[in-house]
């Protein structure tokens, strides 16, 4: 079970009560597919991934960016069982989708630097700490069931 | 020896040269920000009368690691040559686990989204962690 501060629970709440999902989904995948290019093995259909404007331009990406950040809903809903909040994904993302685990850290840094990017001083080192437990747990969670 | 394209390295050095009043509080920012996300990094500084991440020694220590990373960019087109002496100074001397680098980087890129959000751009992110991934690479030559 993962202890969690009075700060980290309201910092968490916080963050995501505040959440642009359109704006910053969108940026978080975009910025993943450019800056870890290997990313793009699971967006075969998404059309246009040949440059970085065309990426972060590319509509399909910005939808299944605000999608995967509505994701984090559930585990910011039950902070003390997000390990069988995301059972049920986890098992999708290796039986169907076969992601390679290691991504989700990927994508989960460039959240962080994009949430860095808005929140600006509000985001000092006390809120990185507890945005990055957060997202660690997470990425732990959706990995768990792969076998 | 590295992946770097002359795009990176120009983006490398523009950004550079956009952030290059804010450098000594970029260092201490990341300094301070390894400090507190990553409080495993603070076993390196046991010898600090005071480790917490705004302290005397964690601002200049941060100074002092964001000169390093200055230095690297005059260095880019030769990083494993130019940083031959820091990488002997970490290997023999300070012994850091290179596993940080990756930490302290991560920490860096984090400061630079959030003092310059307009400027930090995917395209520029990427330039930035290929350049900090070389520079640890350099880092660590002199390791084994």
């Amino acid at each position: 079970m993962v202890e969690w501060t009075d700060f980290e629970r309201a910092t968490i709440a916080d963050i995501f009560s505040k959440m642009e999902y359109e704006v910053i989904g969108p940026a978080a995948l975009s910025r993943c597919l450019v800056v870890y290019p290997w990313t793009q093995r699971y967006f075969g259909n998404f059309g246009n991934l040949y440059n970085a404007a065309a990426i972060i331009g590319n509509p399909m990406v910005a939808k299944h960016g605000t999608t995967i950040l509505h994701g984090l809903d559930r585990a910011v809903k039950n902070m003390d069982n997000i390990k069988s909040e995301y059972a049920e994904l986890s098992v999708l993302h290796s039986e169907k989708l076969h992601v390679d685990p290691d991504n989700f850290k990927l994508l989960s840094d460039c959240l962080t630097i994009v949430v860095s990017a808005k929140l600006g001083k509000e985001f000092n080192g006390e809120v990185q700490a507890a945005f990055q437990k957060f997202l660690a747990v997470v990425v732990t969670s959706l990995g768990r069931q792969y076998h | 020896m590295t992946s770097l394209t002359a795009k990176d390295k120009d983006r490398v050095k523009t950004f550079w040269a956009q952030v290059s009043g804010k450098v000594e509080d970029i260092g201490s920012e990341a300094m301070a920000r390894m400090l507190i996300v990553y409080p495993q990094t603070k076993t390196y500084f046991a010898h600090w009368k005071d480790v917490s991440p705004f302290s005397p020694s964690a601002k200049k220590h941060g100074i002092t690691v964001m000169g390093g990373v200055a230095f690297a960019v005059t260095k880019i087109d030769d990083l494993k040559a130019g940083l031959l002496n820091l990488s002997e100074l970490h290997a023999f001397t300070l012994r850091v686990d290179p596993a940080n680098f990756k930490i302290m980087s991560h920490c860096i890129m984090v400061v630079m989204a959030n003092m310059f959000p307009e400027d930090f751009t995917p395209q520029i992110h990427v330039a930035m962690d290929k350049f900090l991934s070389a520079l640890a690479l350099a880092l660590a030559e002199k390791y084994r």
